[in-house]
């Protein structure tokens, strides 16, 4: 009997806590199944149902561009209306902007943090344009010869636009072969979004960060998605598109939670085996702990200081570069400052934004002007923590309307006030504001700007995810910039830790003076025994 | 201790009860304050896991535990009595260094003095569920998502870990005195020993009035 006594309460007091801590330690097995799904679903390589090297009509000698699109368009009858509605070729959309209401706004007509604005400069801001001809104001945005089909469905990787030419292509002796880049024509690849995303702000990665050339050959460890050692995805495997209207939205021009593209879609709001995990996707982003940094192979430009440019030397502007041949100041442009693998910054964003009109009053009082603002708040149901980069700068602006200023910087040639060639910044933003229709008080200075560019590509690997401890930490966490709620880890009441670690140490105080007492009181009661 | 006499004082469950409260409780307070950032000791995740596993072990454990209380009627242990109370505080502080005898008597229908009952109550009924509630809510708290109904939506998780924390300081400090008391029985092991082997040598109860006032004092309140 006493044996068993034993032997139970060996079992209770011995096993059973073992087994509980065993049961606390084991960790779930990952499902793969969900992502051996999609695995199977995106290697379907893309079979076209028509080969354009067989069609009669593309086999002469075109004269020039138009031609080629009134070519496309007698068979696709109904994608040129289709084109004049996409942002693609509008670069305008009807948005809804709180407190402005209804907007026409795009690239057409917004202020960026990079060369300030396409208006006035149209000749060479159009070479990524999906059309021919916009080189001013009086672009025909009803004509569909006017598209440009080849810059996105060739798929040979020859066509090229012309630098300053307005969007149309280098044509005649000098252009690639027409005929085995029309017989090509099919779905777009990433090289054909490339050949304008991945070089926005005028060089490769100078605006987004996770948009570059390296995307194309680069492996998983720099996109899970796109590496070309993984499933070697291209653009439009996610963002798709229905009549050529194109999913996903860049908020440095966008506005309005409309065809946005999410990691969700394929992925499910819920795809981790831990549940904890999956809650986080109520507040925050894929993308947060997804992309841990971006730039991973080339730098990207963090800062643009305008006020320094149009210096020479010896009477001509030259330029600086760094030991990667990235440019660190040149005449045309002024000071840069580039960053590679760049640890983003984070913001709540809903999927709204706002945007610094041409017409807005500048508010000298702020530290920085706004080129854009993400909407979002904690509070808010609809925000989620997303990563961003912040691009930082400073734009010349009108120091008596308050106005920022909108410079011609292009021209074809000198003489006619463009900044790159003439290295001279009155007569610029003279012609500048003139083109745009707005007054020029003849006075300028420079304004520190902030423009917020979401960060969305550049998905590492699970191994280099952002891990908890990066936010939920006391000091310089990740999100240490984001205060308007309580973070486990981050946050604490402090006058409770203290009280409770107040508590703790009078507790052992209090345990220890009183063994102590006991301990003397014990020795001196022996002694006492022993002086009887 | 006149005329001791050994006796099953601690039940076969209620030691393993003991025991595994005691060990859910190490490892809720060791992972809680790395959740909380006081120290870096599994890693953040890891402690994540592991007190949440822990938690719904405690819970488990105390809802087998209120049965056996009611079940076995052991719950009456814990009913808060003044008798004595005076003298069970003068003993901590003043009789224990002369070795005075404890002033509350152990026995089989009253394992606990005066000080211990009201202290254990308060973890049973205050501390305790406060702990598992707000550990609950920190647990299936939703943010307000949309459109969604969620009773469990919650504006704000500071009130919630600000109280879940306060918890925690209190469990423990009782840990911190629980710890040291163990000595206090009649030589410095024998509480220890009680607890692991269930038997105690308890004092003969050869003065029956006495006997008698303890029962009439525990059925009043009951």
């Amino acid at each position: 009997m006493k044996k068993f006594t034993t032997a139970i309460t060996f079992f209770l007091a011995v096993i059973a806590p073992l087994i509980i801590v065993t049961v606390a330690l084991r960790q779930p097995k990952e499902d793969q199944r969900m992502l051996d799904n999609l695995r199977e679903k995106y290697l379907v390589e893309h079979q076209s149902g028509v080969d354009h090297s067989k069609m009669e009509i593309l086999q002469q000698d075109f004269k020039n561009p138009h031609e080629i699109t009134a070519a496309c368009l007698s068979c696709h009858t109904e994608r040129g209306h289709e084109l004049l509605q996409s942002a693609h070729f509008k670069w305008e959309r009807e948005e809804y902007i709180p407190g402005r209401g209804i907007t026409y706004i795009g690239k057409k007509n917004l202020l960026n943090n990079f060369c300030t604005g396409v208006q006035s400069n149209e000749g060479s801001c159009m070479k990524c344009h999906a059309g021919f001809g916009w080189d001013d104001k009086d672009f025909d945005f009803e004509n569909p010869y006017n598209i440009d089909c080849i810059v996105c469905h060739d798929n040979t990787g020859t066509y090229l636009k012309a630098s300053g030419g307005a969007g149309y292509p280098v044509m005649g002796e000098t252009g690639p072969d027409f005929k085995a880049i029309l017989g090509s024509m099919g779905l777009p690849k990433s090289e054909n979004c490339g050949s304008c995303h991945f070089s926005g702000g005028g060089g490769n990665n100078v605006k987004h960060g996770d948009l570059e050339i390296a995307l194309l050959t680069a492996g998983r460890d720099v996109d899970v998605h796109m590496g070309v050692d993984g499933m070697n995805m291209s653009c439009v495997n996610c963002h798709t598109a229905e009549n050529h209207k194109m999913k996903g939205r860049y908020y440095g021009i966008s506005s309005t939670d409309k065809d946005r593209m999410s990691c969700e879609e394929c992925h499910t709001a819920f795809p981790h085996q831990k549940s904890i995990l999956n809650e986080h996707s109520i507040k925050v982003a894929c993308q947060t702990c997804h992309i841990p940094v971006y730039a991973k192979v080339n730098a990207t430009k963090m800062y643009w200081d305008w006020s320094t440019a149009t210096r020479k030397k010896d009477g001509k502007g030259y330029e600086e570069l760094d030991e990667d041949g990235n440019q660190l100041y040149t005449s045309i442009k002024g000071d840069f400052v580039w960053e590679k693998n760049v640890v983003p910054e984070y913001t709540w964003f809903n999927g709204t934004a706002d945007h610094h009109l041409m017409t807005d009053k500048v508010d000298t009082t702020q530290a920085f002007l706004k080129i854009n603002t993400l909407f979002g708040k904690y509070s808010d149901p609809k925000s989620k923590i997303i990563p961003m980069k912040v691009h930082r700068g400073r734009q010349p602006y009108d120091t008596e309307n308050l106005t920022v200023i909108q410079t011609k910087l292009w021209d074809k040639e000198t003489g006619k006030g463009a900044l790159w060639l003439d290295l001279e910044w009155e007569r610029a933003i003279e012609e500048g504001m003139a083109y745009v229709g707005m007054p020029y008080s003849g006075k300028h200075d420079f304004i520190d700007t902030e423009m917020y560019l979401p960060v969305n590509h550049m998905v590492s690997p699970k191994s280099e995810v952002v891990s908890c401890k990066e936010c939920h930490t006391r000091e310089n966490g990740r999100l240490a910039a984001l205060t308007d709620f309580y973070m486990p880890g981050r946050d604490r009441n402090e006058l409770l830790d203290f009280a409770g670690q107040m508590l703790l140490i009078l507790s052992f105080i209090g345990v220890m003076v009183h063994s102590f007492i006991r301990i003397l009181a014990a020795r001196k009661r022996r002694k006492s025994i022993q002086t009887l | 201790m006149k005329n001791p006499k050994k006796a099953y004082v601690y039940k076969g469950f209620e030691r393993f009860w003991h025991w595994n409260q005691s060990l859910l409780i190490f490892l809720l307070a060791l992972t809680g304050f790395e959740i909380h950032s006081s120290y870096t000791f599994f890693g953040f995740e890891t402690a994540v896991d592991i007190h949440n596993k822990a938690a719904w072990g405690f819970i488990i454990l105390i809802v087998f535990a209120i049965f056996w209380h009611f079940t076995t009627g052991e719950w009456r242990q814990y009913i808060p009595t003044t008798k004595n109370l005076q003298a069970q505080v003068e003993f901590y502080l003043f009789g224990i260094f002369r070795k005075a005898p404890h002033p509350t008597k152990k026995t089989l229908i009253s394992k606990l003095n005066p000080l211990q009952r009201i202290v254990y109550l308060g973890l049973k009924i205050l501390i305790i569920p406060v702990m598992v509630v707000s550990g609950l809510i920190y647990m299936f708290y939703r943010y307000p998502q949309g459109d969604e109904i969620a009773i469990t939506n919650i504006e704000s998780l500071e009130i919630i870990a600000v109280i879940h924390t306060f918890g925690a300081f209190v469990v423990l400090a009782f840990v911190i005195v629980h710890l040291y008391l163990i000595t206090t029985g009649h030589t410095i092991t024998s509480n220890l020993k009680a607890m692991i082997t269930g038997w105690e040598d308890l004092e003969e109860e050869d003065e029956v009035d006495e006997k008698k006032d303890d029962v009439e004092s525990t059925n009043q309140k009951s």
